[in-house]
C-alpha cells in the first residue's frame, strides 16, 4: 500500500488539531504552521498528481480492512486533479487570509485546514457513505467560517447556509439508506457491480436513491432550482472564505461526475446514464439564470456568485452529455472557473476593504488605494470568467462547444452558451465601469497613508498567473485531461482495483 | 409494524418539512429535528424490521438481522445532534445582532423580518412575560 495516499487527509487533521491546542493565542505561530501545511499540501498534491499520471488506480484500504467491507481511498486522475486544484486554491486563499482577514475572529486556520482536510477526503474516498461524513467535515468547518468576523447580516445568511445544507444532509442520508436496502453496499465500486444485478422489482427503490443523490449533490453544485442559497452566501461571507467556496460546488460537480459515471454509467443496465435526462435541463436553465443574475448583481460579490452558478451551469451541462470529449472539455472547464471565481471574490474583497461604506456595491464613490493594480487585476479576472481571449476562459468555452457538438441537443448548448456569454460581458462591463472606471469623475479620497499587506497582492496575483498558465500549457492540459475522461469511461480499472485490495490484504 | 414505522416516518418527515418552511428560527430548527429524527429511523429501517434477532452470526442463532444500518444511525444521530446545537447557537446570534429571529434577511424584500426587528424600530426587547419569571421586563 502506497501510504502517500492518505496525507490529503491526515496533513490538515493533525495541523489543524495542533492550531487548535498549542498556537490559540499566537499569531505568528498560527501563520506560520497554518502556510507550512499549505505549502506541504501542495507537495504532496503534486507528488499524487504525478503518481496518478501513469493510468493505474491506486486504493489505500484504511486499517487494511478490504474493500467493499473497510473503507478505501482511491486515487486515479481526477481525483488527483481535484486535490490539486484544491492544494493551489488553498494555499492562494490562505496567503490572502494572512494579510489580515484571519485575525477578525477566533479560529480562522484550525477551521480552514479542517475545511481542506474534508474537501481532500471527499476527493479521495471510494464509499458514498464515507462520501457523507467528509462533506459533513467540510460543511461543518465551512458553517465556522462562513460566519467568521460576525455582524448580524453575515451570521443571518450563514444561518440559512446551515439550515439549508442541513436539509440537504437528510437527503443525502435517506438516499443511502435506500441504495444501501436495494444493493446491500456502500463501496462505490462493489455498487457498480451490483447496480446491473439489480431485480426489476427494486428498481423504482434504486432509482428513486440515485435521484435523490443526485438532487444532494446539485444543492452542492447550486444547479437550478437548488441555487438559492449560493448568492447570499457567498456575497455575505468573507471575502477569502468565498474564494475558498469555490471549490465546494465543484466537489458537487465531482461527485457527479464520479458516481453516476462509475455506478449508474452504460454499464448500468436498467439504470444507465441516470443522471442526463435531469442534468441537462437543469444546467442549462442555471446556465441562463447564472449569467442573466450577473447582469442584475448589485454588488462585485453578488456579480462574482452570479458568475459562479452560471459556470456551474457550463460546467454540468458539458458533463450531461456524457462523452469522453465532452468530460475531458468540463473538466479543463473546471480547472479554469475555480481559478478565475477564486480570484474574482479576493478582488471583489480587496474592492470592499478600500471604499468604505460603499463596499463592493454598484454606486459610485472616489477613487481608492492602489486603484489602478486592482482595476488592472479585476479586468483579467473579469475576461477569464467570461471567457474572453486570450485567457483560459475562452480555450475551454471552445473545447466545450468542440465537445458537444455531436450531442443530439448541440443546437441548445451553441444558442445559449454564445448568448449567456454575451450577457456576462455586457454584466461585467457595467459592473467594472461603475466600480473602477467613472470613480475618477470624482476628486480622489485623501490618502489614508498607511502600507497595504502586500500578502493579499501576491494570492490575487499567483491565482491569476494559475490561470495564464493553464493558457499558455493548454495543450498539456487538456491531453491529460483527456487521459482522465479515458479513464473515467472505462470503470472496469476503477472497479478492478478496488476489489482486488481483497486478495492483495490476503 | 410495517405500516406503523412507515407511517411514523412519513408524518415526521412531512411535519418536519412544513416546519422548516416557516419564517422564524425556532420552528426551523424544531423541523430541522424532525427531519433528522425521521432519516433515523428510516436509515434504520433498510436493515429491514425484524424482532429479537441479534446483529450477530452466533452459533445458536438461527437469523441474523443487519448490524450495518445501525452503524450508519450511530454516525447520524451523532452528526446531526451536533449540527442542531450549531443552528441554535448561530439563529440565537442572528437574533441578538440584528434584532428580529426570521429567517429572511432583513431588508426590502422582506418587510415582515424588518417590522419585527426591535432594533430597526427602535423598542427595547418584548418584555418577558409575568408568569414566567416573575416581574416583568418594562414597555419602552
Amino acid at each position: 500500500m502506497n501510504h502517500t495516499l492518505i496525507l490529503p487527509i491526515l496533513l490538515p487533521a493533525v495541523v489543524g488539531a495542533l492550531l487548535v491546542m498549542a498556537a490559540r493565542y499566537d499569531k505568528v505561530l498560527a501563520r506560520a504552521f497554518s502556510l507550512a501545511s499549505a505549502v506541504l499540501l501542495l507537495g504532496v498534491a503534486i507528488a499524487l498528481f504525478v503518481i496518478a499520471s501513469d493510468d493505474s488506480v491506486r486504493t489505500y484500504a484504511l486499517g487494511a480492512w478490504p474493500a467493499p467491507f473497510g473503507i478505501v481511498l482511491v486515487l486515479d486522475r481526477l481525483a488527483a486533479l481535484m486535490l490539486l486544484l484544491n492544494a493551489v486554491l488553498g494555499l492562494g486563499v490562505l496567503l490572502y487570509a494572512v494579510g489580515g482577514w484571519d485575525m477578525r475572529g477566533k479560529h480562522f486556520h484550525p477551521l480552514f485546514q479542517f475545511q481542506l482536510m474534508g474537501i481532500n477526503g471527499a476527493f479521495l474516498t471510494g464509499d458514498f457513505f464515507n462520501l457523507f461524513v467528509f462533506f459533513e467535515i467540510l460543511l461543518i468547518a465551512s458553517y465556522g467560517l462562513m460566519v467568521h468576523g460576525g455582524g448580524g447580516l453575515r451570521v443571518k445568511a450563514g444561518v440559512q447556509y446551515v439550515v439549508t445544507n442541513l436539509v440537504g444532509s437528510s437527503v443525502f442520508l435517506i438516499a443511502v439508506g435506500l441504495i444501501y436496502s436495494v444493493t446491500g453496499t456502500l463501496n462505490m465500486a462493489d455498487l457498480a457491480l451490483k447496480v446491473p444485478q439489480v431485480p426489476a422489482g427494486d428498481q423504482a427503490l434504486l432509482q428513486t436513491g440515485a435521484v435523490l443523490l443526485l438532487l444532494v449533490f446539485a444543492v452542492k453544485a447550486a444547479l437550478v432550482p437548488l441555487h438559492f442559497w449560493l448568492p447570499g452566501t457567498y456575497a455575505n461571507a468573507p471575502g477569502p472564505v468565498a474564494a475558498l467556496f469555490a471549490i465546494m460546488t465543484k466537489v458537487g460537480a465531482y461527485s457527479i461526475i464520479r458516481m453516476y459515471m462509475l455506478a449508474f454509467g452504460a454499464d448500468a443496465g436498467e439504470a444507465a446514464w441516470l443522471a442526463a435526462p435531469w442534468l441537462l435541463p437543469a444546467s442549462l436553465v442555471t446556465l441562463v439564470l447564472g449569467m442573466t443574475g450577473v447582469l442584475a448583481a448589485r454588488s462585485l460579490g453578488q456579480m462574482a456568485s452570479f458568475a459562479v452558478i452560471g459556470s456551474m451551469g457550463m460546467l454540468l451541462a458539458t458533463v450531461s452529455v456524457f462523452t469522453q470529449q465532452a468530460i475531458g472539455a468540463a473538466l479543463y472547464y473546471l480547472v479554469h472557473s475555480t481559478f478565475a471565481a477564486g480570484a474574482l471574490f479576493l478582488i471583489a474583497d480587496l474592492v470592499a476593504e478600500r471604499r468604505g461604506v460603499q463596499r463592493d456595491r454598484f454606486v459610485l464613490a472616489p477613487r481608492f488605494a492602489q486603484g489602478g493594480l486592482i482595476t488592472a487585476m479585476f479586468f483579467v479576472a473579469a475576461i477569464g470568467v467570461t471567457g474572453m481571449p486570450p485567457l483560459s476562459g475562452f480555450i475551454g468555452k471552445l473545447l466545450i462547444l468542440d465537445g458537444v457538438r455531436d450531442s443530439a441537443h448541440a443546437a441548445w448548448f451553441w444558442t445559449l452558451i454564445l448568448s449567456t456569454s454575451l450577457i456576462a460581458i455586457v454584466g461585467f462591463s457595467r459592473g467594472g465601469s461603475l466600480v473602477f472606471w467613472k470613480s475618477h469623475a470624482l476628486p480622489p479620497a485623501p490618502a489614508s497613508g498607511h502600507r497595504p499587506a502586500a500578502a493579499p497582492f501576491v494570492a490575487v496575483g499567483a491565482l491569476l498567473a494559475c490561470l495564464v498558465a493553464l493558457t499558455v500549457f493548454a495543450g498539456p492540459a487538456h491531453a491529460w485531461l483527456e487521459g482522465a475522461a479515458v479513464q473515467l469511461f472505462a470503470p472496469a480499472g476503477y472497479i478492478e482495483a478496488v476489489m482486488g485490495t481483497l486478495q492483495e490484504v490476503r | 409494524m410495517e405500516f406503523l414505522v412507515a407511517s411514523a416516518i412519513g408524518v415526521m418527515t412531512a411535519a418536519g418539512i412544513y416546519m422548516v418552511l416557516r419564517a422564524r428560527t425556532f420552528p426551523v430548527v424544531i423541523g430541522l429535528s424532525l427531519l433528522t429524527y425521521a432519516t433515523n429511523l428510516f436509515l434504520f429501517a433498510t436493515g429491514r424490521l425484524a424482532v429479537n434477532q441479534p446483529p450477530v452470526i452466533g452459533a445458536t442463532a438461527g437469523a441474523y438481522v443487519d448490524p450495518l444500518p445501525q452503524a450508519l444511525v450511530l454516525t447520524a444521530i451523532v452528526i446531526s445532534f451536533g449540527m442542531t446545537a450549531v443552528v441554535v447557537v448561530m439563529a440565537l446570534r442572528a437574533y441578538l445582532e440584528t434584532g428580529n429571529d426570521h429567517v429572511d434577511l432583513p431588508g426590502d424584500a422582506s418587510p415582515e423580518a424588518s417590522e419585527d426587528d426591535w432594533k430597526l424600530r427602535g423598542r427595547k426587547q418584548a418584555p418577558v412575560p409575568q408568569s414566567v419569571f416573575g416581574s416583568g421586563g418594562e414597555r419602552a
